[in-house]
């Protein structure tokens, strides 16, 4: 057991852990936040996906001792965060999701692409999604739903 | 697809690492961003009983450029180069390569020395580095040795880093302000690992060009006459790839990869000479 002190959503948490156990399966198990999905759990697709210090990264490929001193950010922290709630309104406007397993991820992986100003056109947002997989909506209304949402943010294209 | 157990620590300087690595001899495996090494243990291809975590090493994330080259510490991220947020002696092509590598949630934690240490044969790095003729500095229990690229991946999943040894940077020469570079990456789906790689550098005023080929299955390839033709000028570029492939009979090319290989190459040159 390793001690490890973490921000978890802008709450400290200390906890002593297993070297072995992922970020993922630590918040999921011990902190409850199961918002934050396990698919392949080895970087493929993409569905574990949170902020690592304000940047996404694979919860599954991280693992929990090595957060220490770090700040993660779960789909549970994002109450009041224009951009999500953006994302989140045009993912239920344009029916964006079936079974919503991949749902957590897409919506953080779709901020950031907005925020780096990478969602300025159906190609980029197509590329920014090649690390999140759906298995059931065929993607055409998750990026329709991303496209919508980042006009709200008044970005131009990152190729205009 | 649980990582199996082990022990962690996080040393406190590059030389403290070294020597836990020599303690623990043959147990201990060195982890950075962990994007392959932790997918591989979750997968039980890797059991390491000990992780060495460098990635928060001062001496290892830093970046120092003098007039000839900037070095860059193994632990730079790919997302760091990506942005810009590290000096690029490269004229974009440094950038270019880390935005066609994997997802940004994995380029966010991916090192540039992890991926040079895995030396995985379908990774982007490896190739680019030695078309750059870049070197690889180390540090093990004997001290400081430099390699350069070209050498330092010797075969799949190989290189010469030995027993107790870990990468400290990447030195990569300055390209003149006239070089030209072409890059491309073949893959069946965006982020994933390449099923062919061109990379051409091509800089007159340094004397130097040198066209490589990724995913070659081993070690980048040196294509020899193509990079010849590159720097002395020729009209027959698909003949010079061809005699380079055919010199490279041990990679056991069949017929799409070749295709594949070829074009990766031609129009890596045709972006130098267009």
């Amino acid at each position: 057991m390793t001690a490890i002190r973490l921000q978890i959503n802008g709450a400290a948490v200390a906890d002593d852990v297993p070297p072995r156990l992922s970020l993922a399966d630590f918040l999921r198990e011990r902190r409850n936040l199961t918002g934050t999905h396990l698919g392949c759990e080895h970087g493929v697709c993409g569905a574990c996906t949170l902020l690592v210090d304000g940047e996404p990264a694979r919860s599954c490929l991280m693992l929990a001792v090595a957060c220490d001193e770090r700040e993660i950010r779960t789909i549970e922290g994002f109450a009041g965060d224009q951009v999500i709630e953006a994302l989140r309104r045009n993912f239920h406007q344009h029916h964006a999701l079936q079974c919503g397993y991949c749902t957590p991820a897409m919506l953080i992986t779709a901020r950031d692409l907005i925020l780096r100003r990478r969602a300025g056109s159906e190609r980029d947002i197509r590329e920014g999604l090649a690390g999140n997989i759906c298995r059931c909506t065929g993607y055409t209304n998750i990026v329709t739903a991303i496209a919508e949402a980042a006009k709200e943010f008044g970005k131009e294209p990152a190729n205009a | 697809m649980k990582a199996p157990a082990v022990d962690y620590v996080r040393p406190r300087s590059l030389a403290e690492a070294v020597d836990l690595l020599a303690q623990h001899r043959g147990a201990a495996r060195v982890i950075a961003g962990g994007q392959s090494l932790v997918a591989m243990m979750n997968l039980r291809v890797a059991s390491p009983g000990l992780l060495i975590d460098i990635s928060r090493l001062p001496e290892l994330c830093s970046v120092s450029d003098d007039a000839d080259a900037v070095t860059i510490g193994a632990c730079v991220r790919h997302a760091a180069i990506e942005d810009g947020r590290v000096a690029d002696p490269t004229r974009r092509l440094m950038p270019r390569v880390a935005a066609s590598l994997a997802y940004r949630a994995i380029r966010t934690r991916g090192t540039i020395g992890g991926s040079l240490a895995l030396s995985d044969p379908a990774a982007e790095w490896p190739a680019v580095l030695t078309a750059l003729d870049a070197e690889v500095l180390v540090r093990g229990p004997g001290g400081r040795r430099s390699v350069r690229c070209a050498d330092f991946t010797t075969g799949i999943f190989e290189t010469t880093l030995a027993d107790g040894e870990i990468i400290e940077s990447v030195r990569i020469p300055r390209l003149s302000a006239d070089a030209r570079w072409g890059y491309l990456k073949l893959s069946r789906k965006s982020g994933e690992f390449a099923s062919a790689l061109g990379v051409a550098v091509a800089d007159r005023t340094r004397g130097f060009s040198r066209v490589t080929l990724g995913a070659a299955n081993g070690a980048p390839l040196v294509l020899e006459d193509t990079s010849r033709l590159l720097s002395n000028g020729g009209h027959d570029l698909r003949s010079a790839v061809a005699a380079d492939l055919n010199r490279a009979a041990d990679r056991h090319f069949d017929e799409f990869q070749r295709n594949l290989h070829t074009v990766a190459a031609m129009r890596a040159v045709q972006q130098v000479l267009q």
